[in-house]
């Protein structure tokens, strides 16, 4: 009977609930995965990128970001903003067109799918001839002109959708006054291009793919120029004036062409190979820009040569006699240029290049001198290489901010300092309440440190450990170094570069200190590395230390991959994090945890076969604990990092860029129609019972064993400063969790700091917990006397929290992947427990304590459990009680990497990866919500005679209404003044204990 | 052959020291023999532990007669059968700690040897077309042994048979606990998991849920095989009532015993060790007034949502458990009183 005395029924504590908790996915950070289309509004100055899973996205200045999801999921194929509208048009490939705009609700603009069409032909007719090929939003913003497969161009009105069937210009037609000679039906076929007159709004240009370029009078429906080019066309560009225009081709060639009214048929003044004379590529887009000086700026993609590099994705630049070809390191989606737009002006004066790369957006600054890089606030690609693991920290205090962005700035001085050209919109969002970080592991032994305080997810510094190791890759070895009178004259751009020398070198865990700017980093080969914030650049050699995790074992033979070879004496290590101690476990697995506390000095690692301390002031190596089972042959070779050929290393680099064609985007997606649903799910469900008739997959029942495999590998190590032995003293602890389900804790004697350097840190062994589940334990925590967390070090010397409570007794919280257990402290005695997996199936993939802020009132919080589960669910959980308080869907369980990838805030929000390039953002927080809000503003409204708003996206549902957002507005300003308050009591404070501690 | 010693009727002392004489009296200090005696009605009773060595004693009438026999050919049946030793047994049955250990092999017949390994369980609230079986792991010296798969089963619904995904049990391995049990068959289909209902569970979730309940798994079934159902009120057929046999209120100390062996059913008992010293079971902690509410709340829940059992204020405590503490006893001899509740219905 006592099974329905649920707990939590209190009406009290349900209304508390409301609001502490609150589940929001805010913003998409990162850039796009498989983009597909570009598009850029001079006049909004907003850009568009649409992807290959049908979401897009608009950027203007830093913070303004609309999103949208076509339902359709289908690849968005092109963008077209309609001319001087907050709207834009995009084709899919499922030849959907869909009328998109940007609508002030709630003082914040939103974007909405407004429109829908399909173009259908008449019947019978084949699917080609509705083919949209090429899109014109007329500057008149009342048609939209869609060349397709068959040739025709037909008209449409809008927003409405409407065909004008009577004003369809068909090949017929056009063809009616060609000379006989090239009066052939094939010549319009496909139309490539169709471009407005920059003066004339009333002529058209259309290109058909064989060659033909028709300027067709609107008004009098007819086409007055005919301009017989070839070779099979790729695009066209207006000059300015409107008195040439120039088409590229297949061949690698582009042409230029009179428009005057004497000549109706003119020939080409120009054409020219950029780089023949061998076969060239395509050259699939083209811009002439016009200057002041007369030399005009052509900027062209592709065109190389074809046999020896016709694998390159170039831009390439000409402008008089300076040439350089933009290499990408992936292929090129679409590029623009931001020039002049103001149609009184009398030259284009090109600022900018914006190019999308399928990996990255690149932006060359073509106003200074060598046409510089700029560097973008937004769209940061995550994955330039890899990203291997994630690690963040709240709330950094303002002199560390400081610091690692002055070590940054020196890093990015080959940087353009043009202001960001893409600045449209007006962020409105508040100022984010703290400053966060968020630090990325890399494959390539690079940890990088992004400001995730706000919407845009901004580089500030990148770290790499490279330098303390000899590896294969000389670094001098440019495989891109050309020389100066090469040709052509490739220039790589970019960051992304998924290849990753040495395996070897991944980051797997980081740990950094805020209040004291000490970050411990490991890696894939055993290699832990100390370092500590420096301003300069310095010269200086790495204490090496080695840690024999397999001391006491006798007989084994690891066969992974070597360790890394160090290189000896100083080393040159340029401002910022730089390294001071390295240790080297053996044998070199992967280290699985780590744990630094910089008020102690001290730095824990633990890998598959155990776990050491290592004292990083007297550098020395404090002890070793070996957790392998002895009949555990598997982890002692090391299968998990068994030697990987370059090749193979490769082959995976390619394999995870290609990955997440099957990761489909989020859950969310419009409305939608319910029961379309339904069936799809029924049938879905109905396949999938097919499916596991046809082969049945089976699982086996067992009970784990102590002889399990893997049992040894250490998952979590921590620090405390409680009461181990008796419950009189309290005393520095460490604590590690393993696979198999034990729980080590060590008693450690710290020397005071004014003998800290003359005598030995010391560690014994106190007790030893064996879960008899024997789960694997991913969380060790220990509560004080009031059932708070203990602080992080140095936390409480900077006063930024209380002093843990040393009267009460404390309690240690141990959580395996199947249940939560509170035992007592000194005596080990079971005092609660929650058994996850055995009531739902699901088990605990990342947990954390999380401090939750009441939205109604500024002086409640609380701290409770944050966890993530196999099954993609985030389980709230109440400390110290172990009630479970919310549970919310957040990732779909086959993203095994996604669930992996995850990483909780202090403050309730977190983040994972939704594609390897993107991370999404969440909050559980009512209080602490990150979240784009934006204004673009259009000098004239128009009134668009909508037929119904279709709330498509997930915009309506994720704002909150607008009463709230005035409080939230006020509320965040606070907190922000408060964190700056803080900062200014404990900057000295921070500064005295950083030279103190060097 | 025979010998006659002496022993001090008021201070018989320890059964291991009366054994250790018997091997040195008889110079077999390393044969291992069972022990017997003749009570008043004759029986030939066992001496194998303190109580009915003392028990043994009390009776001697001035003389005790005992029986040694070499234990690889005792003869078993020679012990007592009928229903006046039955209850002696529930004495008997309280074993040295060590008592398997020493045993080469489990030998089949001696009371102390008897172990649940299976029951059936809650045939009283249960529809006649399931079952729940309940299987017992000691330690990892018998595996599991099943596996499990999806599959879809036909359920009846307001709107007609409809064909829904289920969780059916695929193969059984040889020699493991599943099968010697013979109360779970291949194609059986698992709707619960220790009283949780798996539909609507992928076929993970079932196997984290399986594995986490390894130490007390309790599975409800609908058995592929219909005709063996438990019928009420009248003696089951086949093989499933043999095996509910193994759950006879003999067994409840047996549950007791294994618990001091730290091969506990439930996974209650952590081990910890303290400065390097002999692992011991964390007890768990007498609750502090402010949580002693919301505690035993949460304890509670878990049992009895687990087990699917109702904490019963009936106790069958067994008073030759004094060893045990109490925190391991209440729960589990409430559980089990429930559990033989259900069996006695059976039979």
């Amino acid at each position: 009977m006592r099974r329905f005395l649920r707990p939590g029924h209190d009406p009290v504590r349900e209304r508390l609930k409301r609001d502490l908790f609150q589940f929001n996915k805010t913003v998409e950070h990162g850039f796009p995965h498989q983009p597909s289309a570009l598009g850029y509004s001079p006049f909004l100055r907003l850009m568009a990128i649409g992807t290959r899973s049908g979401a897009i996205k608009l950027y203007g200045a830093p913070g303004v970001e609309f999103m949208g999801l076509h339902e359709e999921n289908n690849t968005v194929m092109q963008i077209h903003f309609i001319p001087d509208q907050c709207q834009l048009v995009t084709l899919l490939d499922d030849n959907s067109l869909h009328l998109w705009s940007l609508k002030q609700h709630g003082g914040a603009s939103e974007l909405r799918e407004e429109h829908r069409f399909t173009l259908k032909g008449p019947p019978g007719s084949p699917p080609s001839a509705t083919q949209v090929t090429a899109v014109l939003p007329h500057s008149s913003r009342e048609v939209l002109y869609l060349g397709t497969e068959s040739g025709n161009i037909f008209v449409v009105e809008l927003p409405s959708f409407r065909v004008l069937e009577d004003r369809t210009i068909t090949p017929e037609a056009v063809l009616q006054r060609i000379p006989e000679d090239n009066c052939n039906r094939r010549s319009c076929e496909l139309v490539e291009a169709l471009q407005e007159h920059p003066k004339n709004p009333d002529q058209i240009l259309i290109g058909y793919s064989r060659g033909l370029i028709v300027l067709w009078d609107l008004q009098n429906n007819k086409a007055t120029h005919h301009f017989l080019g070839s070779q099979q066309l790729e695009n066209l560009y207006w000059q300015r004036d409107g008195s040439k225009f120039i088409s590229c081709h297949y061949d690698g060639s582009y042409t230029q062409w009179p428009v005057s009214s004497d000549n109706r048929q003119p020939e080409p003044l120009e054409n020219t190979v950029p780089y023949g004379p061998f076969p060239c590529k395509a050259i699939s887009k083209i811009y002439w820009q016009t200057t002041k000086n007369g030399l005009p700026y052509i900027i062209f993609q592709g065109g190389m040569p074809r046999a020896s590099y016709g694998d390159r994705h170039s831009i390439s630049v000409i402008h008089g006699s300076q040439q350089t070809a933009f290499d990408f390191t992936s292929r090129v989606i679409d590029f623009f240029i931001i020039f002049s737009s103001d149609p009184a002006a009398e030259f284009d004066d090109p600022c900018a290049l914006v190019v999308l790369a399928e990996e990255e957006l690149v932006v060359i600054d073509l106003k200074s001198a060598g046409w510089p890089a700029v560097h973008p606030p937004y769209l940061a690609s995550l994955h330039c290489s890899a990203i291997t693991c994630s690690h963040h920290v709240s709330n950094i205090p303002l002199k560390l901010w400081e610091r690692i962005i002055s070590a940054g700035s020196k890093q990015n001085i080959h940087y353009s300092s043009m202001p960001w050209p893409i600045d449209g919109g007006t962020n409105i969002a508040p100022d984010p309440p703290q400053r966060d970080l968020l630090l990325t592991g890399h494959e390539d032994g690079t940890v990088r440190f992004w400001d995730a305080s706000g919407v845009c997810l901004h580089l500030l510094y990148k770290l790499s450990t490279v330098r303390v190791f000899l590896t294969d890759a000389d670094p001098n070895d440019n495989m891109n170094t050309l020389g100066e009178d090469e040709w052509p004259p490739l220039r790589k751009v970019g960051t992304f570069d998924p290849y990753s020398d040495d395996p070897r070198l991944g980051i797997q865990k980081i740990y950094l200190c805020k209040y004291s700017g000490y970050l411990a980093v490991a890696g894939t080969a055993g290699q832990v590395l100390v370092m500590e914030l420096n301003d300069e650049d310095a010269e200086h050699a790495v204490d090496h230390a080695e840690a024999d995790l397999l001391q006491d074992q006798e007989g084994y033979r690891w066969k992974g991959h070597e360790k890394l070879k160090t290189r000896d004496g100083p080393v040159r290590f340029e401002a910022g994090f730089q390294p001071f101690v390295l240790v080297q476990c053996q044998p070199p697995a992967v280290v699985t945890s780590l744990a630094l506390h910089s008020e102690w000095k001290l730095v824990a690692f633990g890998t598959s076969h155990g776990f050491g301390l290592f004292d990083h002031q007297q550098k020395r190596l404090v002890f070793v604990k070996c957790t392998l089972h002895p009949s555990d042959q598997l982890a002692l070779e090391g299968p998990l990092s068994r030697v990987k050929s370059l090749k193979k290393s490769l082959r995976q680099s390619f394999r995870r860029i290609r990955r997440s064609r099957v990761s489909s985007r989020k859950r969310r997606g419009g409305g939608g129609n319910a029961s379309e649903v339904q069936e799809a799910n029924a049938k879905f469900d109905q396949d999938a019972l097919q499916e596991m008739e046809l082969a049945p997959v089976q699982r086996k029942i067992e009970a784990r064993s102590a002889e399990d495999s893997f049992t040894g590998f250490v998952r979590t190590l921590y620090f405390a400063d409680t009461f181990l032995r008796d419950s009189s003293r309290h005393c520095p602890s460490l604590w590690a969790g393993t696979n198999g389900g034990t729980v080590y804790a060590f008693c450690l004697r710290v020397p005071p700091a004014e003998r800290r350097m003359d005598e030995p840190v010391r560690a014994e062994q106190a007790k030893e917990i064996q879960l008899m589940h024997r789960a694997p334990v991913v969380g060790i925590l220990v509560l004080d006397g009031r059932s708070t967390p203990l602080p992080e070090p140095l936390e409480v010397a900077h006063d930024l929290s209380k002093s843990p409570d040393m009267q009460g007794s404390h309690q240690l919280l141990v959580v395996s992947e199947e249940q939560f257990k509170v035992f007592t402290l000194p005596k080990v005695s079971s005092k609660l427990k929650l058994k996850l997996t055995a009531l739902e199936g699901c088990r605990v993939r990342k947990v954390t304590v999380a401090n939750f802020g009441s939205c109604k009132s500024d002086d409640y919080s609380e701290n409770d459990l944050a966890v993530l589960t196999n099954l993609g669910d985030i389980q709230i959980i109440s400390l110290p009680f172990l009630k479970l308080q919310i549970r919310y869907p957040c990732i779909r369980k086959e993203d095994v990497s996604g669930i992996a990838s995850c990483v909780f805030t202090k403050y309730g929000q977190g983040f994972y990866l939704i594609s390897p390039s993107e991370f999404e953002r969440f909050s559980l927080s009512t209080k602490w919500l990150v979240e784009p809000r934006c204004i673009v503003d259009m000098p004239e409204v128009t009134s668009n005679n909508h037929v119904h708003n279709k709330s498509g996206t997930e915009n309506a549902a994720r704002k909150s209404s607008p009463g709230d957002c005035g409080e939230d507005e006020r509320k965040s300003g606070r907190l922000m003044e408060h964190a700056l308050l803080n900062d200014e009591k404990v900057l000295k404070e921070i500064q005295s204990t950083l030279e103190g501690g060097r | 052959e025979f010998r006659r010693f002496s022993l001090e009727r008021s201070k018989p002392g320890k059964f291991e020291e009366f054994y250790g004489l018997l091997q040195h009296v008889h110079k077999i200090p390393n044969v291992d023999v069972l022990v017997g005696y003749t009570d008043i009605h004759g029986d030939l009773l066992p001496i194998n532990n303190d109580d009915n060595y003392h028990k043994a004693v009390s009776t001697a009438n001035p003389l005790l007669r005992i029986f040694i026999q070499r234990k690889e050919d005792a003869d078993y049946s020679a012990f007592g059968t009928d229903t006046m030793t039955r209850k002696k047994n529930v004495l008997s049955n309280v074993l040295r700690p060590d008592n398997h250990k020493k045993k080469p092999h489990i030998v089949i017949s001696m009371p102390q040897d008897f172990r649940p390994v299976s029951s059936i369980i809650d045939v009283d609230i249960l529809p006649e077309t399931h079952r729940r079986v309940r299987l017992y792991k000691y330690g990892t010296d018998k595996p599991l042994g099943f596996y499990i798969r999806d599959g879809s089963s036909v359920r009846v619904t307001p709107h007609g048979l409809e064909k829904v995904p289920g969780i059916f049990i695929s193969r059984l391995v040889p020699g493991g606990l599943a099968q010697s049990t013979g109360l779970l068959a291949v194609n059986d289909e698992v709707l619960e998991v220790n009283g949780i209902e798996v539909s609507g569970k992928s076929l993970d979730q079932v196997t984290d849920m399986m594995i986490a309940n390894s130490r007390n798994l309790i599975i409800t079934v609908r058995p592929a095989n219909q005709r063996n159902n438990v019928v009420r009120n009248s003696r089951t057929s086949g093989s499933s009532g043999q095996s509910t046999e193994s759950s006879l209120p003999s067994s409840t100390p047996n549950i007791l015993g294994s618990l001091l062996q730290g091969e506990e059913e439930s996974d209650e008992e952590d081990i910890i060790i303290e400065d390097s010293g002999e692992p011991q079971q964390i007890p768990k902690a007498a609750p502090t007034s402010e949580s002693i509410e919301s505690l035993s709340q949460i304890e509670l829940l878990h049992e009895s949502t687990q087990n699917g059992f109702l904490p019963s204020s009936e106790m069958n405590l067994n008073h030759s458990a004094g060893s045990v503490s109490m925190e391991y006893e209440v729960p589990e001899a409430g559980r089990k009183s429930l559990e033989e509740d259900g069996t006695i219905i059976t039979l």
